[in-house]
């Protein structure tokens, strides 16, 4: 099938698809008459329930924390697929790590970028931290936390060689802190079954003042796992990545 | 100004497709994949925004302000995060599959056996 | 004229906010034309970082701060750099 042949058949296919999508857009309610009962009903209860006022991450870890649990072993599937396809192949070896700096006829790093990348990595440590742990105030959630706390790594590896960063993050400890994370969640939410109570239902004390970094029971406590497990994924990513990149080698 | 943010929608998904469609390397498709999938997150905020309303956030406004739809942007915040994982995964196909075939031609890339 | 519907410190009059949407939504639709459009690899990667930056606003401007830190950590940060990573590993082997 040539190219054009391709264009013409997307053409048509996709003048189809946008009249039937055009059709379904007549049924919305139009840009910002939001009518449905859910948002508010959530809205009208939330802070008074869970003394969190964050209400997107008390959906997320509270109300809705079942799906949440699904699309963070997601993420745990999808960090493990990707060290088990980048894996050495038969016919490949593994260079030694000391003498990549032997053949490399790239320019080193220029001194700007490391100090650069020195000065920020304490200060996105900590950002990417106080976002995982204030869950329950403001505009904050373990998942945005946990991908700030990732790149500060990948910060490590630009100030310096990868030697250091994977001395920074060995594997063995990153595949730890990931199941941990996801374990954590999971048996936050059995343990609430061992009491008696539903899955994943909010048991511990909920606090006094509402948004509170100690309030809000469960929600701060799931949002420390979710944030420390996808910190630890995207480093396992990055991690295989640059081992393909700059270690395997083929033949031998 | 009622319907605009869905046309928008409407074309970036158009945008993406056409560009997954017509692309000779693999990398370039997966990154049109991306902006495929991008038109979903708008689509998802533009459904539930509420005219003059602010983020549900009750930390510094007083409690049962309006606010906009927060289920939705619960929905958008881990998809984000999520499809993220999963594109460098089809990344991590992408090298595999160079090493074994040699091209990273889709349209090649078809016909090959084995 | 105050037209505003909701009274907090942090609100505009909706008029000024619908025309900041409707500015946002054309760049956004722009950016993404352009994102499909290069085929030179760096540049690509390059304008999906930008594209990302300008969804982030675009969240901002829906009144999503969550989905902003999300998008902007993700989209300008960690999805170029797996991607230049990935562009690394099949460039060095066409040499």
């Amino acid at each position: 099938m040539t190219p054009s042949q391709r264009r013409w058949i997307f053409l048509v296919v996709g003048t189809g698809l946008a009249a039937f999508y055009l059709w379904g857009l007549s049924g919305l309610p139009g840009f910002g008459n939001y009518p449905g009962p859910y948002g508010p009903a959530i809205l009208r209860i939330a802070v008074a329930q869970t003394n969190a006022t964050g209400v997107v991450s008390a959906i997320n870890f509270d109300y809705r924390g079942f799906d949440t649990v699904g699309e963070e072993f997601i993420l745990f599937v999808a960090a493990t697929g990707v060290a088990i396809v980048l894996r050495t192949l038969r016919g490949e070896r593994e260079r030694a790590a000391v003498d990549e700096a032997a053949d490399r006829d790239v320019p080193p790093t220029s001194s700007a970028v490391r100090m650069v990348a020195v000065l920020f990595t304490g200060p996105v440590v900590l950002a990417g931290w106080w976002l995982a742990s204030h869950a329950q105030t403001d505009p904050s959630g373990g998942f945005q936390g946990g991908v700030m706390l990732a790149t500060a790594f990948v910060l490590i590896y630009l100030s310096g060689e990868f030697l250091v960063f994977k001395r920074f993050s060995p594997a063995d400890i990153t595949e730890a802190v990931e199941a941990v994370g996801a374990g954590g969640y999971a048996a936050i939410g059995v343990s609430a079954v061992a009491m008696g109570l539903a899955y994943l239902k909010d048991f511990l004390p909920l606090g006094q003042v509402p948004g509170a970094v100690s309030s809000s029971g469960t929600i701060a406590l799931i949002s420390f796992f979710v944030g420390i497990e996808v910190a630890a994924a995207f480093i396992l990513i990055v991690a295989e990545l640059l081992e393909q990149t700059l270690l395997i080698r083929q033949g031998g | 100004m009622q319907v605009f943010p869905f046309v928008v929608v409407a074309w970036i998904l158009g945008v993406g497709l056409y560009g997954v469609v017509t692309s000779r390397h693999l990398v370039h498709q997966i990154i049109c994949l991306i902006v495929a999938q991008s038109s979903t997150y708008v689509l998802l905020l533009g459904v539930g925004y509420v005219t003059g309303a602010v983020a549900p956030y009750y930390f510094d406004v007083p409690n049962h302000t309006p606010a906009v739809d927060p289920v939705v942007q619960a929905c958008a915040l881990t998809d984000v995060v999520v499809e993220a994982a999963v594109t460098a995964l089809l990344l991590s196909f992408a090298v595999q599959a160079y090493k074994r075939f040699g091209t990273l031609d889709p349209q090649e890339l078809a016909e090959l056996k084995g | 004229m105050n037209t505003l519907a909701v009274n907090t410190p942090y609100t505009v009059p909706v008029a000024m906010m619908d025309v900041l949407q409707v500015t946002l939504l054309v760049l956004v639709a722009a950016g993404a034309t352009a994102v499909v459009l290069i085929r030179a690899r760096v540049r690509q990667v390059l304008m999906l970082s930008i594209y990302g930056v300008l969804l982030a606003v675009l969240f901002l401007a829906f009144q999503a701060p969550d989905v902003t830190l999300s998008e902007l950590t993700i989209g300008a940060v960690l999805l170029p750099i797996v991607i230049l990573l990935t562009l690394a590993k099949v460039r060095k082997r066409e040499q």
